[in-house]
């Protein structure tokens, strides 16, 4: 039961990177592909109704951490602190950013939230990455099961790391080029005009940027957690995670290649599924590894709540699943095709 | 400080600055909905456009109850972490729930809503304003699951590893404690948006300026507002006022200012407890009511403070006396305006009335301070434990987490929600200057560069 929970909890974070991304890509490269103002609007509607349903995911992959993992949860959470409240002040200036951009035509109004819409998504992409890496490199738990992290120390992984070292920066550059493109890609696929044609060329620079940090990525983590090959060497059939990575970058470039928009952003979503997932793989069981000796890795058997909470909770969390893709779907049909240029309806 | 205190006073800021917004959107969805409905079944395009314009000042606080919501979820991991870990068996449950049964149901149906309304048939986009009304009123159901377990906890198992996990799924969400704050909670959000309402309808009528809607705007605020007004005092509010003095006597006690066990209890309308003589300074009381409001004969004995244990002792003492009365009296107050406010609609002077309308213009911080102060009192009620009877306030929070650090995070959000204050009154200043009839701010602007 905590097996399932493991891969569940892992499949919506994956939603969220895949859906959040995009937006967050489309902020990471917004100021450099939309330059004028029907652009910056154009790039905006593009997002504008589903941004904050994307974000949810990770609210909603936090609150079933909390609930299937709640050892994993407080222990992570509390530990890192200092970055996780730098990303809540990110989160909040990036919605502020978007939505009330529209609120004043005054161009120094605009410019202002413009530019926090960037930033903040800028800075979020490499706290992501830099997040994961993290839980990938490890982290010194105590006794207790908890830990502390400053956010650096001697920029080394080892028995005393820092939320950054150099091994969860390339995380960072890794995520912040990977959106980049996967928000690149989104609006060649949503918009038209000057800023698809854009969007197009900054993905197509983007693209060899992230072929090689993902080069230097792979092997750097097994430098930095040598045991994160174990899964793989005991299950070589997950070597097809690594492969999937670079098929998808391969599919990405075919795609850009053949001006076929939708085939290329599926390569990057695929892209960030297959990075995730093969973290995942080479994490399970454990949720949350240790360094050094005195603590032991917070695994599913460690952390898993009762038996019957998570009985219960698979009967609601998949009736609510059911319920979420439903409402995807509909806004997404509905959200279809290029954003038009011209507005046809009351905007707020 | 030390690092506990500061744990608290986070968590206190935090939560009380975010309910600010919530409790007036999901107060708004509802009247957004008998909006749309009147629209629908009169044709009449006035409520069409007061729709539109509440739909403005609905999306601006919504963001805002978002983006000051996320770090609450947060928190329970940041701040407390021992409390996550003991306790995510039960009350992660209802957390996830809300995320994933309300905010995605929120989220699809709010952009449908705000954008849709051309796009969509009428059924639909009523639909849409409907789900959005749900999505919000099942999420306040869930988070107030979670706060009511905390207040009385029900439906959980003791584990040999010290956590705890839920036993029955309807059981805990079945929680009476939690059907009598909900109750309670959701009338309150209701009284916040119908002052709103009335407030713009009053301003708008005294400046002489879109008076057809603020005409609209009045009675819809003042008619949901009579009724929400009485059912927050009877029943909800006395139904849970018994329920708290049953299982919370502690709490009950120092929301009254009751030192001693005493039989005709009196109710003190005002003073100022004195904790060292354990007496109330300057006190204007009525004798044997609250006797008689608790168990409904004035001869009953209410516990007194004297016959709890110091140590169980709402640690605030004062704050929790001060709460209290403030929420009661402004309650008292709000059934008093809106019955008089309705009485004069009834006989069709309210809208020349200009006392009453200086007097609901200005009321509208009234029910938010109302509100929190009832928050106060239920959450300060409950020290010193986190979870009522099973974990102290004391040994719920993050171990590793010093005092410097939580004092880091406490500033940076004093700072984020100063931004987030100004932002909100120059945005709602301007909605409401603007008025009903502001033309659609997007197509304004692009007809401006099409010119």
């Amino acid at each position: 039961m905590g097996t399932l929970w493991f891969w569940l909890v892992a499949a919506m974070l994956v939603a969220y990177v895949v859906l959040d991304g995009f937006d967050l890509g489309v902020g990471l490269v917004y100021l450099f592909v939309a330059r004028t103002e029907p652009e910056r609007q154009q790039a905006l509607r593009s997002i504008g109704p589903v941004w904050d349903g994307n974000e949810v995911w990770l609210l909603a992959a936090g609150g079933t951490l909390f609930f299937a993992f709640p050892l994993v949860y407080a222990s992570s959470f509390s530990g890192f602190y200092l970055p996780l409240m730098i990303v809540l002040w990110l989160l909040i200036l990036r919605g502020i950013g978007v939505e009330l951009r529209g609120h004043s035509s005054d161009p120094l109004w605009r410019t202002f939230f413009d530019g926090l819409f960037s930033f903040s998504s800028a800075l979020l992409a490499i706290f992501f990455g830099a997040a994961l890496a993290n839980v990938v490199r490890g982290v010194p738990i105590g006794q207790d099961n908890y830990f502390f992290l400053p956010l650096w120390t001697n920029w080394r992984t080892g028995p005393n790391p820092g939320i950054l070292d150099w091994y969860t920066v390339l995380g960072g550059v890794i995520a912040l080029v990977a959106l980049g493109l996967h928000g690149a890609l989104y609006l060649t696929l949503k918009t038209e005009g000057g800023l698809e044609r854009r969007a197009r060329s900054i993905a197509s620079w983007l693209w060899p940027v992230l072929l090689l940090v993902t080069l230097i990525g792979l092997p750097a983590t097994v430098i930095a957690r040598p045991s994160s090959l174990h899964n793989y060497v005991n299950h070589p059939v997950a070597f097809l995670v690594p492969l999937v990575v670079l098929a998808s970058l391969a599919a990405i470039l075919v795609a850009t290649r053949k001006r076929s928009g939708l085939l290329a952003f599926l390569g990057s979503s695929a892209y960030l599924a297959a990075m995730l997932g093969g973290a995942a793989a080479g994490l399970f069981p454990v949720l949350l590894p240790t360094v050094g000796t005195n603590g032991r890795d917070l695994t599913i058997a460690l952390a898993a709540a009762g038996p019957h909470t998570l009985q219960v909770g698979l009967v609601w969390w998949t009736l609510g699943m059911i319920l979420a893709t439903m409402y995807f779907c509909i806004v997404y049909w509905l959200f279809r095709g290029k954003v038009p240029t011209q507005l046809d309806s009351y905007g707020h | 400080m030390d690092a506990l205190s500061l744990h608290r006073l986070h968590f206190a800021f935090t939560i009380t600055y975010h309910y600010l917004f919530p409790q007036l959107t999901m107060g708004l969805a509802l009247l957004l909905v008998l909006l749309k409905t009147m629209a629908w079944k009169t044709g009449d395009p006035r409520f069409d456009i007061a729709s539109r314009f509440w739909a403005k000042i609905f999306a601006i606080n919504f963001l805002l109850g978002v983006v000051t919501g996320i770090p609450m979820e947060f928190q329970f991991g940041t701040n407390w972490s021992e409390f996550s870990r003991r306790t995510g068996g039960v009350i992660g449950m209802p957390l996830a729930m809300e995320g994933i049964f309300t905010f995605f149901l929120e989220s699809a149906f709010l952009g449908l809503f705000l954008f849709g309304e051309k796009r969509l048939p009428r059924w639909a986009h009523w639909c849409s304003a409907f789900l959005v009304f749900a999505g919000s009123w099942f999420s306040g159901f869930f988070i107030i699951v979670t706060d009511a377990w905390m207040q009385h906890p029900v439906a959980y198992n003791l584990l040999p590893n010290g956590v705890y996990e839920v036993s029955s799924f309807w059981g805990l969400l079945g929680n009476p404690e939690a059907w009598l704050m909900y109750a309670h909670n959701m009338c309150g959000a209701v009284v916040t948006a119908a002052f709103v309402m009335s407030s713009v309808g009053a301003l708008y009528l005294l400046q002489r300026r879109d008076e057809v809607y603020g005409r609209t705007f009045l009675r819809l605020g003042v008619i949901v507002g009579v009724v929400a007004c009485v059912v927050q005092i009877f029943p909800t509010g006395d139904l849970h006022g018994k329920y708290v003095a049953e299982h919370q006597p502690a709490a009950m006690a120092g929301m009254e200012g009751l030192f001693d066990s005493v039989k005709g209890a009196p109710i003190i309308l005002m003073g100022q407890p004195d904790i060292e003589a354990q007496k109330i300074d300057n006190p204007l009381a009525v004798n044997k009511v609250l006797s008689f409001l608790i168990y409904g004969t004035t001869a009953a004995e209410v516990e007194g403070l004297n016959h709890i244990p110091r140590d169980q002792w709402p640690s605030t003492l004062p704050l929790l006396f001060y709460s209290y009365h403030i929420m009661a009296g402004l309650g008292t107050y709000f059934v008093a305006l809106m019955a008089v406010a309705a009485f004069l609609l009834w006989r069709k002077k309210l809208y020349t009335a200009r006392w009453i309308l200086w007097a609901l213009m200005l009321s509208f911080p009234l029910p938010y301070i109302a509100n929190t102060a009832g928050w106060m009192t239920a959450e300060i009620g409950r020290q010193p434990w986190l979870v009522f009877g099973l974990i102290r306030t004391s040994e719920g929070a993050s171990k590793h987490v010093g005092a410097g650090t939580s004092l880091f995070s406490l500033m940076g959000f004093l700072g984020m929600y100063t931004l987030i204050t100004i932002l909100w009154i120059v945005l709602l200043y301007t909605a409401i200057q603007k008025g009903p009839l502001a033309p659609d701010r997007e197509n304004a602007h692009q007809s401006l560069t099409a010119v």
